[in-house]
């Protein structure tokens, strides 16, 4: 039986990190975009307390408050803005938001 | 680090759901996957001796952010983009993603095989306390400044929030 590395974990996070990435490429409708990149974010955060696990260090795990931290933010002003975009709009595929104006 | 065939399920299922939320026509159905990975990852971080971050991830993540999202997919009734999805996406578009996509797996798979061997260095071996209280410890020690900084991004977000939802020439 093998035993679970941190390479494991890497090759996991970075899989998940490359999906995130390219549904933030392919799709079109501006909620999945930041599903997407919520993804990537915890991929980055497993990846930080892989590392705290494997380094035997608490740190990891402290960075990963802050990350989730500033994921909530973002998700609030985000959302707010794509309630804003679909107010004027009526759509929230990002091919139609091609001005600043609103 | 886990056991390898616990591993193996919870990173199946993880790449599953991810790879769900990409596929899915349906916004709804992208968060529901949303859930079951981020779920998933939670069950990880318990396996990597983070017990309170997995508590976080749940109510935080798979709890707060996603109801936040299902609400505004639901508030907007933006399940689906109106018309056909792939209007206006040039053909190369998609081959151009995936080569990308392809091509960042490949410099992350380079980059584990060659170059610095992270795989060696550290100590592993026993676990060391990482419940609510050393969390507490180290984040009102050593992190304090850190922790300020994040209240008050929070408080900007909100206000920021506040500021977008108000209408121009209206009080409330």
């Amino acid at each position: 039986m093998p035993e679970v590395t941190i390479g494991w974990y890497i090759a996991l996070s970075a899989a998940l990190f490359t999906i995130g990435a390219l549904g933030v490429l392919i799709r079109r409708n501006a909620i999945i975009i930041f599903m997407s990149v919520e993804l990537m974010l915890n991929a980055a955060n497993l990846l930080f307390v892989a590392f705290a696990r494997h380094l035997n260090d608490l740190d990891g795990q402290i960075f990963v408050f802050f990350v989730i931290t500033v994921a909530a933010a973002e998700v609030a002003v985000g959302l707010a803005l794509i309630v804003a975009i679909f107010r004027t709009k009526q759509s929230i595929n990002i091919d139609e938001m091609n001005m600043l104006k609103g | 680090m886990g056991n390898p065939i616990v591993f193996l399920i919870l990173a199946g299922i993880a790449l599953i759901s991810a790879l769900g939320m990409l596929m899915s026509r349906n916004a709804v159905h992208s968060a529901l996957f949303l859930v079951l990975n981020f779920t998933t990852i939670a069950v990880l971080f318990l396996i990597l001796n983070a017990p309170f971050l997995f508590v976080t991830q749940i109510t935080i993540y798979a709890g707060a952010i996603m109801v936040l999202f299902l609400f505004v997919v639901m508030l907007l009734g933006a399940e689906q983009l109106r018309g056909d999805p792939t209007q206006g996406l040039g053909r190369w578009q998609i081959p151009l993603s995936i080569i990308l996509a392809v091509a960042l797996i490949a410099t992350f798979g380079y980059i584990l095989v060659s170059g610095t061997d992270v795989t060696t260095v550290g100590a592993e071996g026993e676990a060391i306390a990482a419940g609510p209280a050393e969390i507490g410890l180290a984040l009102f020690e050593s992190y304090v400044f850190p922790f300020e900084v994040a209240s008050i991004l929070l408080l900007v977000a909100m206000i920021g929030v506040v500021v977008l939802r108000t209408r121009r020439g209206e009080n409330a």
